[in-house]
Order: structure tokens, then sequence, then C-alpha cells
């Protein structure tokens, strides 16, 4: 086992990541730029070293100087967080060719599965659903159609080497296809230097679903799902586990695949699998995995009473996975709020500040991890994501009555946030009844607020 | 002669350039209309592109490329066209 763990992050998963470190037994190092010399995380932490400028370019992003930080300070591990170097196969073969340990799987699997028509590929190897689509790639309009026979339309033209939504083309019938398909094999080549494309069938409606995993490299367990359908520009900002929709045979299959796959790829450390699940025909699909902790990963400890942090750290070094699959229990609902600093009534735009005032809600059932206290100036640099509030009842609507009492206690002074957009869904009846997919968020925000007539303005 | 200090409406980093191989957007002394951009702010990653006010002859930039700026900070200064 290592003693010494550097913390290349920000906000509240370094703080987060120091307090696994603590009840590890580990001397926890924050690096930190020198726009976060005065954070939580570098209060908290045992040691703190700047690598850089404000700009993540110049620290965050920063290998070469954060390689030296950590040779420095004589860390023994290098913990990513989320975001950052988190994905970055470059960085893990770095840290691991300085002879420390990297908190995450190595190079080769962060690689292979980032790269999302081999994630894709892999995931059809080890047995698991993957959106209907071409199994490799399309050279013409004849193997195009070929694929047609089995998918159907409407279908989405994809590069290869795209990715974030970009490099994805339309086509609802024979006649689009035949036109689109040289455009985005063009298209392709042109911004992504690789003019390979495959087809998959657009699915317009559905939830997204994931799962959360920890593997030694040969054997994986699950920790069942999170349901993280509520997203504003495909950013995800109400997070709940268990799915409000899935049933227990479905639940199983999707876990079992998870599984499957993690154990497929000799997977180490914690992952999730992101899924599209259509709750009209009751079918999942893997989309793609992220090969590091998640910003929602309480919800899954708060449903399972195990620290994934910890464990990542454990298996990282070496250790056997110590769970076995039938200790794991889910048992009541966690919900978690993301609370941004940004101004719901200004179309979510940035509002950095300093905080004036501020109390956390407190009582049964409540998780806070965040990164501000009184006087604390947030520098306006990066992500907007301040706290995140993380609720825990025996079920769903006893979690929701709990989230609304949660933020009715919240008070922050200094700048806007999306607690009252977080508010006003608790109280939604769509939302209390789990009926919603990807575009709901977006859909309910479109509406006048005048429609809402279930909520109560102020306190 | 009318001259207006163009501040920064929010802290961030400050671009002259839409990207780092591209030409700035305005150069010194060089006449801008209404609306045209003279620059980006970068906020908790998101950008946001700052237009002049009125047409005139952008006199100077007192911030210079990719530097950090606080709420009010004046950016670069702009004087009407008689």
């Amino acid at each position: 086992m290592i003693s010494r763990m550097l913390i290349v992050n920000r906000g509240e998963i370094a703080l987060r990541i120091v307090r696994a470190a603590r009840e590890s037994g580990l001397v926890s190092i924050v690096a930190h730029s020198e726009a976060d010399t005065d954070s939580l995380a570098v209060q908290q932490a045992d040691e703190a070293i700047c690598i850089g400028p404000a700009q993540a370019a110049k620290s965050y992003l920063n290998i070469p100087s954060i390689i030296k930080a950590a040779m420095a300070c004589q860390a023994e591990a290098v913990h990513p967080g989320y975001g950052f170097l988190s994905e970055n196969a470059d960085f893990a073969r770095a840290v691991k060719e300085t002879g420390m340990v990297f908190i995450g799987p190595d190079a080769e699997i962060i690689k292979r599965m980032g790269d999302k028509a081999m994630a894709r590929q892999t995931a059809i190897e080890a047995g698991v659903p993957v959106v209907p689509g071409s199994p490799h790639y399309v050279n013409d309009i004849g193997d195009a159609l070929m694929v047609v026979e089995d998918v159907g339309f409407p279908l989405l033209i994809k590069a290869a080497a795209g990715g974030g939504g970009r490099g994805i083309r339309v086509a609802e019938d024979r006649a689009a296809l035949a036109k689109q398909l040289p455009l985005a094999q063009a298209e392709a080549q042109a911004a992504f230097g690789d003019g390979r494309v495959y087809l998959e069938r657009l699915i317009s409606r559905a939830r997204h679903i994931e799962v959360q995993i920890l593997g030694d490299g040969k054997r994986a367990v699950h920790f069942f799902e999170r349901e993280c359908s509520l997203q504003r520009r495909r950013q995800k900002i109400f997070e709940e586990a268990p799915s409000p929709v899935l049933d227990s045979a479905t639940r199983k299959a999707l876990c079992e695949s998870a599984v499957a796959l993690a154990q497929h790829v000799g997977y180490v450390g914690a992952g999730t699998l992101e899924y599209l699940f259509d709750d009209t025909t009751g079918e999942f699909f893997f989309i793609e995995m992220n090969t590091r902790i998640q910003v929602e990963h309480p919800v899954t400890e708060m449903v399972t009473g195990f620290d994934l942090v910890r464990e990542m750290i454990r298996l990282a070094c070496g250790q056997p996975l110590r769970i076995k699959q039938k200790e794991i229990a889910l048992k009541g609902c966690a919900i978690e709020m993301r609370i941004n600093a940004e101004d719901p009534d200004r179309d979510f735009f940035p509002s950095p500040g300093t905080v004036e005032a501020l109390s956390w809600p407190t009582g049964p059932g409540i998780r806070i991890d965040s990164c501000l206290y009184t006087g604390y100036k947030m520098p306006p640099f990066y992500d907007s994501l301040v706290a995140k509030l993380i609720v825990w009842d025996e079920d769903r609507e006893y979690a929701l009555k709990r989230a609304g009492r949660a933020l009715d206690e919240f008070h922050l002074e200094g700048f806007s946030t999306t607690a009252s957009l977080h508010r006003r869904l608790v109280e939604d009846p769509a939302v209390k009844e789990g009926a919603f997919d990807t575009t709901f968020l977006e859909r309910w925000l479109a509406k006048p607020a005048s429609e809402y007539s279930n909520v109560k303005e102020g306190r | 002669m009318i001259q207006q200090e163009i501040q920064a409406p929010f802290p961030g980093f400050f671009f002259r350039k839409p990207s780092p191989d591209a030409p700035v957007y305005v150069e010194e002394g060089q006449v801008v209309q209404v609306g045209d951009v003279i620059g980006l702010i970068e906020v908790m990653k998101q950008y946001v592109e700052l237009k002049a006010e009125f047409s005139g002859t952008l006199v100077r930039f007192s911030a210079e490329n990719e530097t950090v700026l606080e709420a009010g900070d004046v950016i670069a200064t702009l004087e009407a066209i008689e």
C-alpha cells in the first residue's frame, strides 16, 4: 500500500478525495493552481503544492508540471478525480512510468473505452446490447442499405473519430441516406482526418441510466444503477438511485451486462457504464464507459452504504476486490441536486461571486459535498459546480419531500445558484412520477413559469 | 468627443482573438461599428462575446490577450466618430 497521495483536481471532488485519503490513513497532497490557493481542499489536506497559473491548460491539464510536482512531494500515487486529466491515457501512462500508482485503470483500458467505436465493438464482444446499427464501418450506400434491413429508420450517420455531439448526421429514409452518407464521409475526413463512419438507430426519446462498477482485473461487481435523465445541454443536473422505472428483471439484466463488460476488459478500479433506456420497449443499449469516479457517485454510496472512493484507491494499489456481489444491497432512494453557480433566471449564465452567508441543511438523511465556505471567493475560471446536495430516504416519495425540506434549509448569499431550479423540480408532478427522458428538462425550462401553478413563490 | 471605457461586466479570462491562431478581432486604431465583437471573456467555461455599444474608433486596449480580468476592469477605450 502507498502512504502519500497527490490529488490533481479542485473543488468539491478534491475535498471528497482528501476525506477518503484521511480515512484510509494516507497523507493527502492537493495539487492546485494559483487561483485555488485558498480552497477548502487545500485547507483540509495535509499538504498542498502549486502546479501553475489559473488557466487549466497551464495547471490542471499540464502533465509535465504535475509529474514534476508529484516527484517533488514524493507522492506514491496520483488521484485525478473527474474531468481534467482523469480520462487521459497519456497522463495515466506518465504517472505509471514515473513509478507512481495512477488511481484509475491502465492507459490501455482508458484508451480502448474512450474511443466510441472501439468501446461499442468491445461491448458487442462482451454480449452487451448496443444501439442497433452497423457492426463495423460502412463504405458505401450498398453497405448502408444492408444495415437498414435490420436497423430501420431514422438513422444516425456517425463519424468514428467524432465525439461530444460532433460529426453526426440524421437520415430519415433511403433517399436521405444515399444523399447524406458521402457528405458525412467527406465531412468526417475534413473535420477529423478520418472519413470512416458507422450507422446507429436514432433513439429520440430515451432515459439515461448508468451502472456503477468496481473491478480488480479478474472480478467485477456492480452497485446498481443511477438515473441521470434530467439534463440541460447534455449536462446532468439532478441524479437519483435507483432508477424509478426499472423492474427487478430489467435491473438485473442491465447490471449484469455492466459486470460482463467490466470483466471482459479486465477492468481495475471504479467505472461507470452509460446506457440509453427506452421505457416504451424496455430495451437498454450501452453507449459509453467512463473510466473514473463520477460527480454523481454519492447517490450510489447512499443507497448501498459503500465508500467508492476509498475502494478505488485500494483497487488501484493492486488489492483484490473485497466486496462480494451478494453483499451489495439496494436500500431506499437517494437524490443528488447539483448546486451550480449559475442563474436559472438568466438562462443559467455563470454567476461567480463571494460567499457572503452560508448555512447548510442538516438533519436526517442529508449529505453535502461542497467546496464552499463563508468568505470564499469563487474563481471564475473553472466549472460552475459548487455543491452537491444529496438526500437519502426510505423511498422515492419521501426522498423528494426531504429534498424540498433540505432546499428550504439551504441558505446562500453572494451569488445565484441552481437551488431555485431544484426547489421547483422536486414539486413537479412529472418528476414525482418519474416520468421523464433526457429531453424533459429543456422542454420544461422552455415553458413559462406561470404554468407551474403547483409552485408557491417564496417561502 | 465622446470616449467610453469598455469594462469587464464580470470576471474571467479575456481574449482578443476567437482562437489562438486567428487574427485579433480588432486592432488598436481601427474603426468599429455598433455590435462588432471586440473580444471574448471566458467565465466558468462559457465564452461571451464583448461587443461595441456604439460606432467609433477603438483607441486602445488596456487589457492584453489571455489575461485575467476582475469585474469592472477596463478592457479598451472607444471614441465616437463626430
